[in-house]
Protein backbone atom coordinates (compact mmCIF):
# COMPACT_ATOMS: atom_id res chain seq x y z
CA UNK A 1 0.00 0.00 0.00
CA UNK A 2 1.43 3.55 -0.75
CA UNK A 3 -0.21 6.45 0.67
CA UNK A 4 -0.55 9.73 -0.97
CA UNK A 5 -3.01 12.89 -1.19
CA UNK A 6 -4.92 13.51 -4.92
CA UNK A 7 -6.76 16.37 -5.23
CA UNK A 8 -6.88 17.19 -1.42
CA UNK A 9 -7.85 13.56 -0.75
CA UNK A 10 -5.86 10.93 0.98
CA UNK A 11 -5.63 7.60 -1.25
CA UNK A 12 -3.92 4.97 -0.90
CA UNK A 13 -2.95 2.35 -3.48
CA UNK A 14 -2.69 -1.44 -3.82
CA UNK A 15 -0.17 -1.26 -6.64
CA UNK A 16 3.56 -1.88 -7.52
CA UNK A 17 5.59 0.70 -6.43
CA UNK A 18 6.38 0.96 -10.40
CA UNK A 19 3.34 1.49 -11.43
CA UNK A 20 3.04 4.59 -13.58
CA UNK A 21 1.35 7.85 -11.99
CA UNK A 22 -0.75 8.43 -14.50
CA UNK A 23 -2.46 4.51 -14.34
CA UNK A 24 -3.32 5.00 -10.61
CA UNK A 25 -4.78 8.64 -11.71
CA UNK A 26 -6.70 7.11 -14.53
CA UNK A 27 -7.42 3.61 -13.74
CA UNK A 28 -7.22 3.29 -10.10
CA UNK A 29 -8.64 6.47 -8.62
CA UNK A 30 -10.70 6.73 -11.92
CA UNK A 31 -9.87 10.22 -12.81
CA UNK A 32 -9.70 10.16 -16.17
CA UNK A 33 -9.06 13.80 -17.01
CA UNK A 34 -5.26 13.54 -17.43
CA UNK A 35 -4.27 11.99 -20.87
CA UNK A 36 -1.96 9.72 -22.09
CA UNK A 37 0.07 10.65 -24.89
CA UNK A 38 3.75 8.82 -25.86
CA UNK A 39 4.12 6.87 -22.02
CA UNK A 40 7.75 8.20 -22.75
CA UNK A 41 7.62 11.84 -20.94
CA UNK A 42 8.11 13.88 -24.30
CA UNK A 43 4.40 15.42 -24.89
CA UNK A 44 3.16 16.74 -21.63
CA UNK A 45 -0.56 15.51 -22.30
CA UNK A 46 -0.27 13.64 -18.84
CA UNK A 47 0.89 16.72 -16.56
CA UNK A 48 -0.34 16.70 -13.50
CA UNK A 49 1.21 18.76 -10.25
CA UNK A 50 3.02 17.07 -7.48
CA UNK A 51 3.92 18.75 -4.83
CA UNK A 52 3.15 22.20 -7.42
CA UNK A 53 5.57 21.45 -9.62
CA UNK A 54 4.16 20.40 -13.05
CA UNK A 55 5.45 16.66 -13.29
CA UNK A 56 4.73 14.07 -16.17
CA UNK A 57 3.03 11.26 -15.03
CA UNK A 58 3.20 8.85 -16.83
CA UNK A 59 7.21 8.46 -16.12
CA UNK A 60 6.70 9.47 -12.82
CA UNK A 61 6.66 6.16 -10.63
CA UNK A 62 4.53 5.80 -7.72
CA UNK A 63 6.95 4.64 -5.06
CA UNK A 64 8.42 8.04 -6.15
CA UNK A 65 5.26 10.22 -4.78
CA UNK A 66 4.71 8.60 -1.57
CA UNK A 67 3.56 10.82 0.63
CA UNK A 68 3.26 13.51 -2.33
CA UNK A 69 0.53 16.04 -2.79
CA UNK A 70 -0.67 15.40 -6.54
CA UNK A 71 -3.03 18.07 -8.22
CA UNK A 72 -4.65 16.79 -11.37
CA UNK A 73 -6.90 18.92 -14.16
CA UNK A 74 -10.06 17.40 -11.88
CA UNK A 75 -8.25 19.20 -8.66
CA UNK A 76 -6.75 22.70 -10.37
CA UNK A 77 -9.80 24.38 -9.74
CA UNK A 78 -12.92 23.65 -7.27
CA UNK A 79 -15.36 25.24 -9.89
CA UNK A 80 -13.15 24.80 -12.89
CA UNK A 81 -12.11 28.64 -12.87
CA UNK A 82 -8.70 28.71 -12.25
CA UNK A 83 -7.26 32.21 -14.97
CA UNK A 84 -5.67 29.61 -17.25
CA UNK A 85 -8.82 27.49 -17.58
CA UNK A 86 -11.02 30.73 -17.94
CA UNK A 87 -9.06 32.03 -20.33
CA UNK A 88 -8.52 29.14 -22.50
CA UNK A 89 -12.69 28.84 -22.89
CA UNK A 90 -12.58 32.67 -23.52
CA UNK A 91 -9.83 32.19 -26.52
CA UNK A 92 -11.48 28.60 -27.73
CA UNK A 93 -7.57 27.48 -27.34
CA UNK A 94 -8.06 23.65 -28.03
CA UNK A 95 -9.02 22.20 -31.42
CA UNK A 96 -9.21 18.36 -30.78
CA UNK A 97 -8.78 18.75 -26.53
CA UNK A 98 -6.59 15.77 -26.00
CA UNK A 99 -3.73 17.64 -24.73
CA UNK A 100 -5.43 20.60 -23.13
CA UNK A 101 -5.09 19.36 -19.58
CA UNK A 102 -1.65 18.73 -19.94
CA UNK A 103 -1.64 22.31 -21.46
CA UNK A 104 -3.43 23.84 -18.70
CA UNK A 105 -1.57 21.92 -16.08
CA UNK A 106 1.76 23.16 -17.58
CA UNK A 107 1.08 26.72 -17.82
CA UNK A 108 -0.98 27.13 -15.06
CA UNK A 109 2.62 25.69 -13.03
CA UNK A 110 4.20 28.20 -15.43
CA UNK A 111 2.65 31.18 -14.09
CA UNK A 112 3.42 30.21 -10.74
CA UNK A 113 7.62 30.71 -11.43
CA UNK A 114 6.94 33.40 -14.30
CA UNK A 115 3.69 35.34 -13.37
CA UNK A 116 4.72 37.91 -16.24
CA UNK A 117 6.24 35.25 -18.74
CA UNK A 118 7.73 36.95 -21.81
CA UNK A 119 7.41 34.54 -25.17
CA UNK A 120 10.71 33.18 -24.45
CA UNK A 121 9.73 31.95 -21.20
CA UNK A 122 6.71 30.34 -22.75
CA UNK A 123 8.69 28.60 -24.86
CA UNK A 124 10.76 27.18 -22.57
CA UNK A 125 8.20 25.98 -20.28
CA UNK A 126 5.52 24.48 -22.84
CA UNK A 127 8.11 23.54 -25.45
CA UNK A 128 7.81 20.02 -24.09
CA UNK A 129 3.67 20.26 -24.28
CA UNK A 130 2.73 19.18 -27.50
CA UNK A 131 -0.35 19.93 -29.43
CA UNK A 132 -1.00 18.14 -33.01
CA UNK A 133 -3.03 20.69 -33.85
CA UNK A 134 -0.66 23.34 -33.61
CA UNK A 135 -2.76 25.62 -31.34
CA UNK A 136 0.10 27.09 -29.77
CA UNK A 137 -0.54 30.85 -30.94
CA UNK A 138 -3.86 30.59 -29.07
CA UNK A 139 -1.94 28.85 -25.99
CA UNK A 140 0.52 31.61 -25.75
CA UNK A 141 -2.24 34.14 -25.74
CA UNK A 142 -4.50 32.29 -22.87
CA UNK A 143 -0.97 31.82 -21.04
CA UNK A 144 -0.61 35.94 -21.11
CA UNK A 145 -4.80 36.79 -20.44
CA UNK A 146 -3.90 34.56 -17.72
CA UNK A 147 -1.02 36.05 -16.27
CA UNK A 148 -2.97 40.02 -16.97
CA UNK A 149 -5.82 38.14 -14.86
CA UNK A 150 -3.40 37.06 -11.66
CA UNK A 151 -2.03 39.89 -11.66
CA UNK A 152 -4.21 42.32 -11.34
CA UNK A 153 -6.48 40.15 -8.67
CA UNK A 154 -2.86 40.17 -6.93
CA UNK A 155 -2.72 44.18 -7.57
CA UNK A 156 -6.54 44.61 -5.91
CA UNK A 157 -5.42 42.19 -2.43
CA UNK B 1 71.05 -27.96 7.07
CA UNK B 2 67.76 -27.93 4.81
CA UNK B 3 66.07 -29.59 7.98
CA UNK B 4 67.42 -27.23 10.08
CA UNK B 5 66.42 -24.02 8.45
CA UNK B 6 62.83 -25.40 7.91
CA UNK B 7 62.44 -26.22 11.15
CA UNK B 8 63.68 -22.57 12.03
CA UNK B 9 60.93 -20.98 9.23
CA UNK B 10 58.14 -23.07 10.63
CA UNK B 11 58.96 -21.78 14.32
CA UNK B 12 59.21 -18.52 13.18
CA UNK B 13 56.03 -18.75 11.19
CA UNK B 14 54.11 -20.13 13.98
CA UNK B 15 55.51 -17.63 16.61
CA UNK B 16 54.40 -15.12 14.11
CA UNK B 17 50.63 -16.68 13.78
CA UNK B 18 51.10 -16.18 17.93
CA UNK B 19 52.40 -12.44 18.19
CA UNK B 20 49.09 -11.88 15.10
CA UNK B 21 46.69 -13.86 17.56
CA UNK B 22 47.61 -12.26 20.47
CA UNK B 23 47.77 -8.66 18.70
CA UNK B 24 44.30 -9.76 17.22
CA UNK B 25 42.77 -11.05 19.89
CA UNK B 26 40.14 -9.09 22.11
CA UNK B 27 38.24 -10.38 25.04
CA UNK B 28 34.32 -11.68 24.62
CA UNK B 29 32.26 -8.78 27.03
CA UNK B 30 29.46 -10.93 29.05
CA UNK B 31 26.19 -10.55 27.76
CA UNK B 32 24.11 -8.85 29.36
CA UNK B 33 19.85 -9.06 30.28
CA UNK B 34 18.43 -6.49 28.22
CA UNK B 35 17.68 -3.14 30.21
CA UNK B 36 14.26 -2.22 30.66
CA UNK B 37 13.33 0.58 28.22
CA UNK B 38 12.18 2.52 31.74
CA UNK B 39 15.04 2.64 33.02
CA UNK B 40 16.73 5.10 30.62
CA UNK B 41 15.62 8.46 31.09
CA UNK B 42 13.13 10.34 28.31
CA UNK B 43 15.69 13.06 27.92
CA UNK B 44 18.67 10.66 27.36
CA UNK B 45 16.90 8.52 24.86
CA UNK B 46 15.57 11.59 23.19
CA UNK B 47 18.92 13.22 22.66
CA UNK B 48 20.66 10.14 21.38
CA UNK B 49 17.10 10.06 18.75
CA UNK B 50 19.10 13.31 17.66
CA UNK B 51 22.71 11.83 17.44
CA UNK B 52 21.53 8.72 15.60
CA UNK B 53 20.09 10.97 12.99
CA UNK B 54 23.18 12.69 12.17
CA UNK B 55 25.02 9.88 12.66
CA UNK B 56 23.01 8.24 10.10
CA UNK B 57 22.51 5.12 11.60
CA UNK B 58 19.26 3.84 10.50
CA UNK B 59 20.21 4.65 6.52
CA UNK B 60 22.14 1.83 6.63
CA UNK B 61 21.14 -0.54 9.25
CA UNK B 62 17.92 -1.04 7.76
CA UNK B 63 17.03 -2.33 4.59
CA UNK B 64 14.06 -1.27 2.04
CA UNK B 65 10.98 -2.32 3.42
CA UNK B 66 12.94 -3.89 6.84
CA UNK B 67 11.99 -2.44 10.67
CA UNK B 68 14.37 0.24 11.37
CA UNK B 69 18.05 -0.44 12.73
CA UNK B 70 17.43 -4.20 11.76
CA UNK B 71 20.16 -4.48 9.67
CA UNK B 72 20.26 -6.62 6.33
CA UNK B 73 21.44 -3.75 3.74
CA UNK B 74 23.80 -4.90 1.35
CA UNK B 75 26.67 -3.15 1.18
CA UNK B 76 28.13 -3.77 -2.25
CA UNK B 77 32.40 -2.86 -1.35
CA UNK B 78 35.06 -3.10 -3.82
CA UNK B 79 35.80 -6.57 -1.66
CA UNK B 80 32.69 -7.89 -1.56
CA UNK B 81 29.33 -7.85 -0.40
CA UNK B 82 28.45 -7.35 3.38
CA UNK B 83 25.65 -6.95 5.11
CA UNK B 84 24.57 -4.38 7.59
CA UNK B 85 23.79 -5.99 11.16
CA UNK B 86 20.33 -5.52 13.24
CA UNK B 87 21.22 -3.32 16.16
CA UNK B 88 17.73 -3.47 17.75
CA UNK B 89 18.28 -4.91 21.10
CA UNK B 90 17.08 -8.09 20.38
CA UNK B 91 19.21 -9.85 22.51
CA UNK B 92 20.15 -13.28 19.70
CA UNK B 93 20.32 -11.52 16.74
CA UNK B 94 20.75 -7.50 17.75
CA UNK B 95 22.45 -5.87 20.68
CA UNK B 96 20.33 -7.16 23.41
CA UNK B 97 22.64 -8.48 24.64
CA UNK B 98 25.46 -5.91 24.57
CA UNK B 99 26.66 -3.82 28.14
CA UNK B 100 27.25 -0.21 27.54
CA UNK B 101 30.91 -1.49 27.79
CA UNK B 102 30.72 -3.50 25.25
CA UNK B 103 28.19 -0.84 22.62
CA UNK B 104 31.34 1.73 23.33
CA UNK B 105 34.13 -0.71 22.49
CA UNK B 106 32.24 -1.50 19.50
CA UNK B 107 31.73 2.12 18.49
CA UNK B 108 35.11 3.25 19.48
CA UNK B 109 37.42 0.18 18.62
CA UNK B 110 35.58 -1.67 15.77
CA UNK B 111 34.81 -4.81 17.97
CA UNK B 112 31.84 -6.39 18.41
CA UNK B 113 30.63 -7.93 22.10
CA UNK B 114 31.93 -11.42 21.21
CA UNK B 115 35.44 -9.95 20.56
CA UNK B 116 35.08 -10.21 16.88
CA UNK B 117 36.65 -7.62 14.98
CA UNK B 118 34.14 -5.42 12.56
CA UNK B 119 35.04 -4.78 8.91
CA UNK B 120 35.79 -0.87 8.55
CA UNK B 121 32.27 -0.95 6.25
CA UNK B 122 31.05 0.21 10.13
CA UNK B 123 32.88 3.64 10.16
CA UNK B 124 34.39 3.16 13.68
CA UNK B 125 37.32 5.21 12.66
CA UNK B 126 35.17 8.03 12.60
CA UNK B 127 33.22 6.80 15.70
CA UNK B 128 36.45 6.18 18.33
CA UNK B 129 36.04 10.18 18.00
CA UNK B 130 32.76 10.26 19.54
CA UNK B 131 32.51 11.21 23.45
CA UNK B 132 31.61 8.74 25.89
CA UNK B 133 28.45 11.48 26.42
CA UNK B 134 27.20 10.72 23.34
CA UNK B 135 28.03 7.08 23.18
CA UNK B 136 25.63 6.97 26.30
CA UNK B 137 22.89 8.80 24.92
CA UNK B 138 23.39 6.39 21.58
CA UNK B 139 23.05 3.59 23.76
CA UNK B 140 20.01 4.77 25.38
CA UNK B 141 18.21 5.56 21.97
CA UNK B 142 19.10 1.82 20.59
CA UNK B 143 18.34 -0.12 23.48
CA UNK B 144 14.79 1.55 23.70
CA UNK B 145 13.94 0.26 20.21
CA UNK B 146 11.58 -2.06 19.55
CA UNK B 147 13.76 -5.26 19.37
CA UNK B 148 13.28 -6.93 16.18
CA UNK B 149 14.44 -11.03 15.04
CA UNK B 150 16.66 -10.56 11.85
CA UNK B 151 19.41 -12.30 11.62
CA UNK B 152 22.49 -11.54 10.21
CA UNK B 153 23.11 -12.03 6.82
CA UNK B 154 26.94 -13.76 6.07
CA UNK B 155 28.85 -11.72 4.39
CA UNK B 156 30.30 -12.63 0.82
CA UNK B 157 34.03 -11.74 1.15
CA UNK B 158 36.86 -14.06 -0.18
CA UNK B 159 39.16 -15.56 1.37
CA UNK B 160 41.24 -14.60 3.44
CA UNK B 161 39.29 -11.38 3.69
CA UNK B 162 36.36 -12.76 5.36
CA UNK B 163 38.91 -13.42 8.25
CA UNK B 164 37.97 -11.10 11.35
CA UNK B 165 41.18 -11.25 12.99
CA UNK B 166 43.10 -9.97 9.99
CA UNK B 167 41.31 -7.11 10.59
CA UNK B 168 43.41 -6.25 13.54
CA UNK B 169 46.45 -5.96 10.63
CA UNK B 170 44.02 -3.35 9.01
CA UNK B 171 43.43 -1.38 12.14
CA UNK B 172 47.32 -1.55 12.50
CA UNK B 173 48.25 -0.09 9.03
CA UNK B 174 45.55 2.56 9.31
CA UNK B 175 43.34 3.01 12.44
CA UNK B 176 44.22 6.26 14.82
CA UNK B 177 41.83 5.30 17.83
CA UNK B 178 41.14 8.31 20.31
CA UNK B 179 38.23 10.52 21.35
CA UNK B 180 38.02 13.91 19.23
CA UNK B 181 40.77 16.68 19.80
CA UNK B 182 39.40 20.88 19.39
CA UNK B 183 41.57 22.86 17.92
CA UNK B 184 43.03 25.51 19.68
CA UNK B 185 43.82 27.02 16.31
CA UNK B 186 39.74 27.65 15.89
CA UNK B 187 36.47 28.82 18.01
CA UNK B 188 34.22 26.45 19.55
CA UNK B 189 31.41 26.83 16.71
CA UNK B 190 33.97 25.22 14.38
CA UNK B 191 35.25 22.73 16.75
CA UNK B 192 31.47 21.38 17.45
CA UNK B 193 30.98 21.35 13.74
CA UNK B 194 34.33 19.39 13.04
CA UNK B 195 33.35 17.03 15.71
CA UNK B 196 29.86 16.64 14.49
CA UNK B 197 31.19 15.97 10.93
CA UNK B 198 34.46 14.20 11.92
CA UNK B 199 32.96 11.95 14.50
CA UNK B 200 28.93 11.35 14.05
CA UNK B 201 28.15 12.69 10.84
CA UNK B 202 31.11 10.49 9.14
CA UNK B 203 31.45 12.85 6.02
CA UNK B 204 34.62 11.38 5.32
CA UNK B 205 33.28 8.05 4.71
CA UNK B 206 32.05 8.71 1.55
CA UNK B 207 33.77 11.85 0.29
CA UNK B 208 37.21 10.69 0.81
CA UNK B 209 38.74 8.71 -1.36
CA UNK B 210 40.03 5.23 -0.27
CA UNK B 211 43.05 3.40 -0.56
CA UNK B 212 43.50 -0.14 -2.22
CA UNK B 213 42.83 -1.81 1.61
CA UNK B 214 39.79 0.40 1.54
CA UNK B 215 41.01 3.25 4.73
CA UNK B 216 40.53 7.07 4.04
CA UNK B 217 43.19 8.76 2.46
CA UNK B 218 44.02 10.86 5.16
CA UNK B 219 46.37 13.46 2.95
CA UNK B 220 43.23 13.68 0.75
CA UNK B 221 40.45 14.40 2.77
CA UNK B 222 37.12 15.60 1.47
CA UNK B 223 38.66 15.09 -2.05
CA UNK B 224 35.51 13.73 -3.28
CA UNK B 225 35.27 9.47 -3.66
CA UNK B 226 32.95 6.92 -5.84
CA UNK B 227 30.26 5.64 -3.45
CA UNK B 228 27.37 3.46 -4.11
CA UNK B 229 27.58 3.70 -7.93
CA UNK B 230 27.43 7.82 -7.35
CA UNK B 231 30.08 10.59 -7.21
CA UNK B 232 30.89 12.06 -3.69
CA UNK B 233 31.91 15.51 -4.73
CA UNK B 234 34.89 16.84 -3.30
CA UNK B 235 33.76 19.26 -0.19
CA UNK B 236 37.50 21.16 -1.34
CA UNK B 237 38.24 23.74 -3.14
CA UNK B 238 38.87 21.33 -6.32
CA UNK B 239 34.91 20.82 -6.01
CA UNK B 240 33.76 21.93 -9.72
CA UNK B 241 30.16 24.14 -9.26
CA UNK B 242 31.13 27.27 -10.82
CA UNK B 243 29.22 29.18 -7.73
CA UNK B 244 31.22 28.53 -4.45
CA UNK B 245 29.55 26.60 -1.61
CA UNK B 246 29.54 29.85 0.16
CA UNK B 247 27.75 29.63 4.17
CA UNK B 248 24.39 30.60 2.94
CA UNK B 249 23.98 27.73 -0.11
CA UNK B 250 25.42 25.26 2.82
CA UNK B 251 23.23 26.04 5.06
CA UNK B 252 20.07 25.75 2.33
CA UNK B 253 21.58 22.58 1.50
CA UNK B 254 22.52 20.78 4.40
CA UNK B 255 19.32 21.75 6.05
CA UNK B 256 16.57 21.65 3.69
CA UNK B 257 18.56 19.28 1.12
CA UNK B 258 17.37 22.62 -1.53
CA UNK B 259 19.77 25.25 -2.18
CA UNK B 260 19.11 27.92 -4.70
CA UNK B 261 22.55 27.27 -6.70
CA UNK B 262 23.73 23.99 -6.34
CA UNK B 263 19.96 21.83 -6.44
CA UNK B 264 19.05 19.39 -4.12
CA UNK B 265 20.35 16.49 -2.05
CA UNK B 266 19.94 13.36 -4.22
CA UNK B 267 21.38 9.99 -4.10
CA UNK B 268 22.97 8.72 -0.95
CA UNK B 269 23.27 12.30 -0.15
CA UNK B 270 19.40 12.31 0.29
CA UNK B 271 19.03 10.55 3.71
CA UNK B 272 22.43 12.34 5.47
CA UNK B 273 20.27 15.62 4.87
CA UNK B 274 16.40 14.59 5.41
CA UNK B 275 16.75 11.74 7.76
CA UNK B 276 19.81 13.23 9.20
CA UNK B 277 21.18 16.68 9.42
CA UNK B 278 17.81 18.47 9.06
CA UNK B 279 17.06 16.95 12.65
CA UNK B 280 19.99 18.36 13.70
CA UNK B 281 19.08 21.48 16.48
CA UNK B 282 19.76 25.36 14.09
CA UNK B 283 22.93 25.75 16.54
CA UNK B 284 24.76 22.49 15.65
CA UNK B 285 23.90 22.85 12.15
CA UNK B 286 25.25 26.04 11.86
CA UNK B 287 28.34 24.34 13.45
CA UNK B 288 28.34 21.45 10.50
CA UNK B 289 28.07 24.29 7.61
CA UNK B 290 30.85 26.50 9.47
CA UNK B 291 33.39 23.98 9.69
CA UNK B 292 32.53 22.62 5.94
CA UNK B 293 32.73 25.74 4.56
CA UNK B 294 36.68 25.89 6.00
CA UNK B 295 36.84 22.56 4.14
CA UNK B 296 36.11 24.31 0.45
CA UNK B 297 36.62 28.13 1.78
CA UNK B 298 34.06 29.27 -0.44
CA UNK B 299 33.19 32.24 1.56
CA UNK B 300 36.57 33.67 0.62
CA UNK B 301 35.38 32.94 -3.47
CA UNK B 302 31.79 34.12 -2.98
CA UNK B 303 32.60 36.97 -5.62
CA UNK B 304 32.65 34.61 -8.19
CA UNK B 305 28.72 33.91 -7.70
CA UNK B 306 27.14 36.82 -9.79
CA UNK B 307 29.50 36.08 -13.00
CA UNK B 308 28.81 32.49 -12.48
CA UNK B 309 24.87 33.26 -12.24
CA UNK B 310 24.99 35.63 -15.14
CA UNK B 311 26.70 33.06 -17.31
CA UNK B 312 24.25 30.00 -16.08
CA UNK B 313 21.29 32.56 -16.99
CA UNK B 314 22.38 33.56 -20.60
CA UNK B 315 23.05 29.04 -21.44
CA UNK B 316 19.50 28.66 -19.76
CA UNK B 317 18.52 31.21 -23.22
CA UNK B 318 20.14 28.75 -25.36
CA UNK B 319 18.63 26.86 -27.95
CA UNK B 320 15.15 27.74 -27.55
CA UNK B 321 12.57 28.36 -30.23
CA UNK B 322 13.23 27.06 -34.28
CA UNK B 323 16.37 25.35 -34.04
CA UNK B 324 18.34 22.63 -36.29
CA UNK B 325 20.08 21.83 -33.16
CA UNK B 326 18.70 18.53 -32.38
CA UNK B 327 20.15 17.90 -28.93
CA UNK B 328 19.03 21.02 -27.80
CA UNK B 329 15.69 20.65 -28.89
CA UNK B 330 15.62 17.09 -27.07
CA UNK B 331 16.88 19.11 -24.22
CA UNK B 332 14.09 21.26 -24.03
CA UNK B 333 11.39 19.52 -24.91
CA UNK B 334 12.24 16.99 -21.56
CA UNK B 335 14.29 18.90 -19.64
CA UNK B 336 13.17 22.78 -19.66
CA UNK B 337 9.82 22.37 -18.20
CA UNK B 338 11.35 22.65 -15.10
CA UNK B 339 14.83 23.41 -14.96
CA UNK B 340 14.72 27.11 -17.65
CA UNK B 341 15.44 30.22 -15.21
CA UNK B 342 15.13 33.99 -16.27
CA UNK B 343 14.98 36.99 -14.16
CA UNK B 344 17.93 38.07 -12.04
CA UNK B 345 18.48 34.47 -10.25
CA UNK B 346 17.28 30.95 -10.34
CA UNK B 347 14.55 29.25 -8.49
CA UNK B 348 15.40 26.71 -6.44
CA UNK B 349 12.63 25.19 -7.44
CA UNK B 350 14.11 24.89 -10.75
CA UNK B 351 17.60 23.47 -10.40
CA UNK B 352 19.79 25.17 -12.74
CA UNK B 353 21.69 23.02 -14.36
CA UNK B 354 24.87 24.86 -15.50
CA UNK B 355 25.16 25.46 -11.74
CA UNK B 356 25.00 21.92 -10.79
CA UNK B 357 28.01 19.79 -10.19
CA UNK B 358 26.73 16.42 -11.63
CA UNK B 359 27.20 18.66 -15.12
CA UNK B 360 30.59 19.59 -14.15
CA UNK B 361 32.48 16.61 -12.16
CA UNK B 362 34.81 14.74 -14.01
CA UNK B 363 32.41 11.86 -14.23
CA UNK B 364 29.45 11.89 -15.59
CA UNK B 365 27.63 9.24 -13.39
CA UNK B 366 24.95 11.81 -10.58
CA UNK B 367 23.97 13.23 -14.20
CA UNK B 368 23.38 10.45 -15.85
CA UNK B 369 22.06 8.36 -12.94
CA UNK B 370 19.48 11.57 -12.66
CA UNK B 371 18.10 11.34 -15.65
CA UNK B 372 17.74 7.80 -15.51
CA UNK B 373 15.84 7.19 -12.45
CA UNK B 374 14.77 10.66 -11.11
CA UNK B 375 14.48 12.12 -7.77
CA UNK B 376 11.74 10.61 -5.33
CA UNK B 377 9.11 13.36 -3.26
CA UNK B 378 11.02 11.80 0.08
CA UNK B 379 14.70 12.94 -1.52
CA UNK B 380 16.00 16.33 -2.57
CA UNK B 381 13.54 18.87 -2.28
CA UNK B 382 10.62 17.28 0.12
CA UNK B 383 7.71 16.96 -1.76
CA UNK B 384 8.56 17.50 -5.30
CA UNK B 385 9.44 14.71 -7.81
CA UNK B 386 11.72 14.55 -10.76
CA UNK B 387 10.93 11.46 -13.16
CA UNK B 388 13.09 9.36 -14.55
CA UNK B 389 13.30 9.74 -18.21
CA UNK B 390 15.44 6.20 -18.01
CA UNK B 391 12.58 3.85 -19.21
CA UNK B 392 11.29 5.82 -22.45
CA UNK B 393 14.92 6.95 -23.53
CA UNK B 394 17.24 5.14 -25.27
CA UNK B 395 20.94 5.33 -23.55
CA UNK B 396 22.03 7.63 -27.01
CA UNK B 397 19.08 9.87 -25.68
CA UNK B 398 20.59 10.68 -22.17
CA UNK B 399 24.13 10.89 -23.56
CA UNK B 400 23.33 13.69 -25.85
CA UNK B 401 21.06 15.89 -23.07
CA UNK B 402 24.43 14.88 -21.05
CA UNK B 403 26.83 15.79 -23.74
CA UNK B 404 24.76 19.36 -24.53
CA UNK B 405 24.53 20.19 -21.22
CA UNK B 406 28.49 19.87 -20.84
CA UNK B 407 29.47 21.64 -24.86
CA UNK B 408 26.83 24.37 -23.62
CA UNK B 409 26.88 24.54 -19.74
CA UNK B 410 30.75 24.28 -19.31
CA UNK B 411 34.01 24.91 -20.61
CA UNK B 412 35.17 21.58 -19.54
CA UNK B 413 36.27 18.69 -21.74
CA UNK B 414 33.36 17.07 -23.18
CA UNK B 415 32.69 13.19 -21.15
CA UNK B 416 33.74 10.19 -23.14
CA UNK B 417 32.19 7.33 -24.25
CA UNK B 418 28.70 8.45 -22.83
CA UNK B 419 26.66 5.90 -24.09
CA UNK B 420 28.48 2.98 -22.44
CA UNK B 421 28.53 4.91 -19.18
CA UNK B 422 24.59 5.23 -19.49
CA UNK B 423 24.35 1.55 -20.46
CA UNK B 424 26.31 0.29 -17.43
CA UNK B 425 24.47 2.61 -15.16
CA UNK B 426 21.14 1.13 -16.31
CA UNK B 427 22.82 -2.28 -15.82
CA UNK B 428 23.59 -1.49 -12.43
CA UNK B 429 19.76 -0.17 -11.50
CA UNK B 430 18.37 2.23 -9.43
CA UNK B 431 20.04 0.44 -6.00
CA UNK B 432 18.35 0.19 -2.86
Amino acid sequence: MISLRINGRSVAVDADEDTPLLWVVRDEIGLTGTKFGCGIGMCGACTVHVGGRATRSCITPLGAVAGADVTTIEGLDPAGQHPVQKAWISLQVPQCGYCQSGQIMQAAALLKDFPDPSDQDIDAVMTGNLCRCMTYVRIRAAIKQAAAELKGAAGRE
Amino acid sequence: MLKRTLIALAALAALGVVAFGALAWRAPIAPITPPAASSFAPALVAQGETLAAAGNCATCHTRRDGAPFAGGLAMQTSFGTIYSTNITPDPETGIGAWSEDAFRRALHEGVARDGGHLFPAFPYDHFTKLSDTDVHALYAYLMTRPPVHAPAKASKLPFPLNLRALQAGWKLLFFRPGRFQPSPAHDQQWNRGAYLAEALGHCGACHTPRNALGAEKRNQAYAGAPIDNWTAPPLTAANPSPAPWTTPELLAYLGSGVSPLHGVAAGPMAPVVHAGLAKLPEADLRAVVAYIETVGGGDARAAATAPAVSRALAADRLGLGATYDADARLYTAACASCHYNAGAAPNAARPDLALNSAVSLPDPTNLIRVTLYGVGANEGAPGIVMPGFGAGFSDADVARIAAYLRRTRTSLPPWSNLEQKVAAIRAQGRGE
